[in-house]
């Protein structure tokens, strides 16, 4: 299932992307990124595609899948909403703010939205502390976040 | 006639908080009105309650107006911006502003002056001497200045750099690399952000200078994911370097040679440990690697490699051009120089503030930060990142210094300092602590990957009030074995939050307290 703003997924697509990369030194995470970049998550059959390109295991490349919190397995919803729930935004109240959320959405964090519209995930620490609470959606850095910007995202999010 | 120039920072705070949205309502404005006015997007002094910080170049200076929403902008430009006239958000010569007057801006120095990628600006601004002079003091006399600065680690452990590069320089190899540590996970911290955004080439001049100094030809940036915008920043000023014959062969016409690479990371705060950092370049899980053999013998890919947090490198241009003394006068006991302090949390004036050691954890809160945003009683803060100690109001005199710190049985850390005001419960940040160290394991040592589970299930305990003195006694182990047991600081320094809730905080695990005379 495509998501919006993502190519479905092609094997010959993600053979050029990973031939494009494997000159660099320790090439699995930046092929990982530009994989997940262009097809929104890390399909499977990609896992034993890189591991023959650069010589590993499939254990190996499937550990590195895993082990980042970056990386998905599953394609995330068409919007993204990551609020931050480090020390800094805790200090101005973002538990708050992320049970407004999923209430809002009707979701927990990490889960998507049954329709596919919304992935609420936490993140911990986007480097606006002094700016908190703070949250990143679809990319876009937001600061000094607050029930009413939470109201505008989800509504963003529902066209 | 000369353009009126107007600087709308391009720094994640402040684009956070709608500097995007300002800069293009200006551009329309200016446009709409057929005026020609240059819109520079700097970097941000680090004033975040003031960001979007707008400036406008005068006769008299820059004149500063914010925190600006695009809807200020018309009224902005009617009450005559571009002359620098009064209006409600002016707040005057931005020079003058008391929180940035205060500073010993060394590293920061040009951050929110010059234009991020402007080589000119750079140039104009004391760029690039460092390098000069290195090249002609030569490899050996630039690791002793570096030696001779008292420059230590600014990533948290605060080893000295002079060391780490003089035992990279002395081991043989056919490849050695120098790689930055941009992997700043703690929250409440944002140096590095605020530096690789508002300054980069001083980042590529200083791993440039490490590089000649140790006879590396190569250096990696690993940047965490979480920071786009750096990201994006650092790529940019990487390639202008190559392109102007400061990074590649030959460099600035000399005979040495060295290129930079920009890696990013996926969402791991262990990465942030030296380490897994290297793990994770050489495209594996950022598992943490016993030591020794240290990174300087064998690091990167088995060979020599200096690691160094991305402040200390960009410490190393200023250190080189005024001299390892001159460096070396500010501070005091064995931390020298200065340090970006960064203020966050529940602080009225959160931001960067950059001063010599020997500051006091009161005075930066109170004084400089201006206390609580909420305006309630400080109850707590913590210095040092997730795994660093909650300091109560009662330690305030303590001053800023790694010495005086680990006598308080705290640590500064990469610098940053998260204010909470009374409404916080400790044992809930204590058990965070846990979790957080839970999810951020990376599994290799059993005291960190195992401990940090059974540390949430007993905090649990103590929180529902079940045989609380009995497991406050386990929980106490369990953060003794952590320290003293875990491969690296994730689960070592992990009991330090937990311990100095605990010891500051009885009340909130439902303990009597055990020191009257603390509570104040």
């Amino acid at each position: 299932m495509p998501t919006a703003g993502y190519e479905p997924w092609s094997a010959e697509r993600a053979s050029q992307i990973i031939a494009s990369h494997q000159h660099m030194a320790g090439a699995t995470m930046p092929i990982l990124h530009a994989i997940q970049e262009a097809f929104g998550f890390v399909p499977d059959p990609v896992v034993p595609m890189i591991a023959e390109t650069l010589n590993l295991s499939r254990a190996e490349v499937y550990g590195v899948v895993t082990f980042y919190h970056d990386f998905r397995r599953e394609p995330p919803g068409r919007h993204v909403i990551k609020l931050c729930a480090a020390e800094a935004c805790q200090a101005m109240g973002c538990q708050g703010l992320a049970d407004y959320a999923e209430e809002k959405l009707g979701i927990q964090m990490g889960e998507t939205t049954p329709d596919g519209r919304v992935t609420l995930e936490p993140i911990y620490c986007l480097g606006l502390c002094a700016c908190a609470p703070s949250a990143l959606i679809d990319g876009r850095l937001v600061g000094r976040l607050d029930r009413d910007t939470i109201d505008e995202l989800v509504a963003e999010a529902g066209r | 006639m000369s353009v009126v120039r107007i600087y709308v920072p391009n720094d994640a705070a402040a684009v956070a908080c709608g500097a995007d949205r300002v800069a293009h309502a200006f551009a329309d404005a200016f446009a709409a009105r057929g005026t020609l006015v240059d819109i520079v997007r700097n970097g941000s002094r680090g004033l975040f309650w003031l960001e979007p910080l707008v400036e406008v170049e005068t006769p008299a200076g820059r004149v500063g107006y914010g925190p600006v929403k695009a809807s200020d902008v018309e009224g902005l430009l009617a009450a005559g911006m571009l002359d620098g006239a009064p209006h409600p958000l002016c707040v005057g010569l931005v020079e003058e502003i008391p929180y940035l007057k205060r500073q010993t801006r060394l590293t920061f120095a040009r951050c929110g002056i010059i234009d991020p990628l402007s080589l000119t600006d750079y140039r104009a601004h004391s760029g690039y001497k460092g390098l000069e002079r290195a090249l002609t003091l030569g490899p050996a006399a630039i690791v002793e200045e570096v030696f001779q600065s008292g420059l230590r680690g600014r990533g948290g452990a605060g080893f000295p750099t002079g060391i780490k590069w003089r035992t990279v320089a002395a081991t043989q190899a056919d490849q050695k690399y120098i790689v930055c540590n941009a992997d700043e996970g703690d929250s409440g911290t944002f140096a590095d952000r605020l530096i690789m955004e508002a300054d980069p080439f001083c980042i590529i001049e200083g791993m440039t200078i490490a590089g000649i100094a140790v006879g590396a030809t190569k250096g990696y940036v690993y940047c965490r994911s979480e920071y786009p915008l750096s990201i994006l920043v650092m790529e940019k000023a990487i390639a202008k370097a190559r392109q102007a014959g400061l990074l590649g062969k030959n460099i600035a016409g000399s005979s040495y040679d060295f290129d930079l690479e920009m890696r990013m990371g996926a969402g791991a705060y262990v990465c942030g440990e030296e380490t897994a950092l290297l793990d994770s370049l050489e495209g594996k899980r950022g598992v943490v690697r016993a030591k020794p053999p240290l990174p300087a013998l064998k690091g990167l890919f088995g060979k020599p490699t200096v690691i160094n947090n991305l402040i200390s490198l960009a410490t190393v241009p200023v250190i080189l051009e005024k001299g390892g003394n001159f460096y070396r006068d500010f501070g005091m006991g064995r931390s020298r120089g200065t340090m970006p302090i960064q203020l966050a949390g529940n602080i009225k004036y959160g931001g960067l503030f950059e001063t010599a050691f020997g500051i006091s954890l009161g005075e930066l809160v109170n004084d400089i930060g201006g206390g609580t945003a909420s305006g309630r009683p400080v109850k707590a803060v913590q210095a040092g990142g997730p795994l660093g100690a909650y300091l109560p109001v009662s330690q305030f005199d303590t001053p800023f210094d790694y010495e005086a710190f680990a006598a308080k049985d705290a640590l500064i850390g990469h610098g940053g300092i998260v204010v909470f005001d009374d409404t916080v419960d400790m044992a809930h940040m204590a058990r965070f602590a846990m979790e957080f160290c839970a999810h951020e394991s990376c599994g290799k040592c059993t005291p960190c990957r195992i401990g940090s589970t059974r540390g949430v299930e007993t905090l649990d305990k103590i929180i529902a009030g079940q045989r609380r003195e009995a497991n406050l006694a386990i929980l106490t182990d369990l953060c003794q074995t952590m320290k003293l047991g875990s491969l690296c600081a994730l689960g070592g320094f992990t009991p330090y939050p937990v311990i100095s809730a605990l010891t500051h905080f009885p009340e909130d695990f439902g303990a009597a307290p055990k020191l009257p005379a603390a509570a104040e």
